[in-house]
């Protein structure tokens, strides 16, 4: 279980606090889902962030398995059982694809795995296997390879930084029955970031994230009639 | 067979990652002489008679066979210069593995300076595999500076595959190569460089022949406060093809210099060179980092595989 206790990120910009998550509390149970969405520059990529470690909380607590990891670095959080694919995922030169999969998965990988691990993302194995992780793969082939190298080894919690940016519709079908099985067996908790209807559909609570702060959570269904109607010029004719 | 002592051999494994053997075509220089050799019915190996070198005689009848000559220099203050031509007759195909390991535990300094001169035959097909390594705890520095030139005759494709991994405190490498028409040249040049070390590379391409391509990749890491120079440069005299490809890691407080030289003679010349020099970036070891991978162990991983 993962529980945000009081959550404050406060960066200088240009020498002057800005408040970019402004006293944030939540929950997450063992096997639950959540997906986070909410307007863009509301402070969902930087939750995330401060989730795994990546940015360093100005307040509060996280509490992973009742074990308080606030002050945790990314290594020891990725130890601890999370795991982070992210929104712009990075290059890298002369690494292999086959390589950046065992990194992921902490062990050498057999190739039958990385293929099921590839064609779960809607790459072909055959194809990837010895391409390099560099500029030569486009966007969207990152981004799935990224997916994929979340998803290579066993985690307690899963967070998603919108995986569905960049990616085809139809490699979006396959993302989407990636995170249905993964939900189905519940043994993991699903953090996911997404503006994707499809995916919140798929949510046990929708959390809504505006300007730093937590603007409603809560059971899908509770949330998201609220969500569609809440925005100004959004033409809801049931408002 | 020759008996080598065991810094010899730990040296030999270093630069001929296919494992020397004292098999097939062979030469081993140690510490200035040629200590022992063999030749094959289609690689012959002849000892210079003017000067310390050798003449190596490939027949077209070679078809896949490797021929190593690694030299060792394990005795501090040893200043070896060595003049090493190849005959490579048309249609052969070998992969020659080079490569120079310098031991030097003493005060004074170890030079070796390898004069490589290819002759490619039409059509053949040679793989040149060169690996620089130092090691040793004395004060004396470790120098190499290989000379290269390659003569290409028609169709003819060389591989030239060139790595200095740890350990040599000085390298001038200067390359040359002329090629013929349809010739086909690959160059990969790997280098890392640490403490005070200095390396530079001249490398001259003339693209003489028509349908004649060059393809030229150098990848570097450049740690602690070394200076590596490059200067590769494509001059093209015919239609022709060639791309340049400088790659550099830049750490601590080295500096790292690439000049990147496109010369185009003729109107279908179409070259094109790229360049970059930067430090490890932030979020590759971000992302390794979320592997469960410390800082140095992804930084290792980076510059592994970017030299890969």
């Amino acid at each position: 279980m993962l529980e945000v206790k009081n959550l404050v990120f406060r960066p200088l910009d240009n020498g002057v606090e800005k408040s970019i998550i402004d006293d944030i509390s939540f929950r997450v149970e063992d096997g639950e889902m959540i997906v986070i969405t909410g307007p863009n520059g509301g402070g969902k990529s930087t939750m995330a962030k401060l989730l795994m470690g990546i940015e360093k909380p100005d307040g509060g607590e996280i509490l992973f398995d009742g074990t308080d990891i606030t002050e945790y670095s990314i290594t020891d959080r990725a130890k601890a059982g999370i795991g982070f694919a992210f929104q712009q995922p990075p290059r890298f030169k002369g690494m292999t694809v086959k390589r950046f999969l065992s990194l992921a998965a902490g062990k050498e990988l057999p190739e039958n795995v990385c293929c099921d691990l590839l064609s779960g993302v809607g790459l072909c194995a055959k194809e990837y296997l010895n391409r390099e992780v560099d500029n030569t793969l486009s966007g969207g082939e990152m981004k799935r390879l990224e997916i994929a190298s979340v998803l290579a080894r066993e985690h307690k919690l899963f967070i998603f930084d919108e995986p569905e940016a960049g990616i085809d519709l139809w490699s979006f079908s396959m993302l989407v029955k990636q995170f249905e099985q993964l939900h189905q067996t519940k043994k993991e908790s699903l953090i996911l970031i997404s503006h994707q209807e499809r995916i919140i559909e798929m949510a046990d609570k929708v959390m809504v994230i505006k300007n730093g702060k937590i603007s409603a959570f809560g059971p899908k269904d509770e949330v998201l009639p609220g969500l569609m109607c809440s925005e100004k010029g959004c033409g809801c004719k049931h408002k | 067979m020759a008996e080598l002592d065991k810094v010899t051999e730990e040296i030999l494994e270093k630069i001929d990652s296919t494992g020397f053997k004292q098999e097939g075509a062979f030469n081993l220089r140690y510490n200035g002489y040629s200590l022992c050799h063999g030749n094959t019915s289609h690689v012959t190996i002849k000892r210079k008679e003017d000067k310390q070198g050798m003449d190596v005689y490939i027949s077209g009848e070679a078809k896949g066979e490797e021929i190593h000559i690694p030299v060792v220099v394990t005795k501090s203050g040893v200043t070896d210069e060595v003049y090493n031509d190849f005959y490579i007759e048309e249609g052969a195909d070998v992969t020659i593995i080079a490569g120079c390991g310098m031991h030097n535990s003493g005060c004074n300094d170890s030079r070796h300076d390898g004069i490589h001169t290819f002759h490619v035959g039409k059509k053949a097909n040679v793989r040149y595999e060169e690996k620089h390594y130092g090691q040793g705890e004395g004060t004396g520095a470790r120098i190499l500076n290989p000379v290269t030139k390659i003569i290409m005759d028609e169709s003819s494709v060389f591989t030239l595959d060139s790595v200095q991994i740890e350990g040599v405190d000085s390298t001038k490498r200067k390359t040359e190569v002329i090629m013929g028409a349809d010739a086909k040249l690959f160059v990969m040049e790997k280098l890392m460089t640490h403490d005070s070390q200095e390396a530079v590379s001249d490398m001259d391409v003339y693209l003489n022949g028509e349908g004649s391509s060059a393809q030229i990749i150098s990848r570097s890491v450049a740690k602690g406060s070394s200076v590596q120079i490059f200067h590769p440069k494509a001059i093209g005299d015919a239609p022709c093809h060639a791309h340049i490809q400088c790659d550099s890691i830049i750490m601590d407080q080295a500096r790292v210099c690439s000049i990147p030289e496109i010369d185009a003679k003729h109107i279908d010349a179409a070259i094109v060179h790229e360049a970059a020099i930067g430090r490890i970036n932030n979020e590759q070891l971000i992302k390794l980092n979320t592997f469960g991978l410390t800082g140095e162990e992804a930084e290792a991983i980076i510059i592994e595989n970017f030299l890969n």
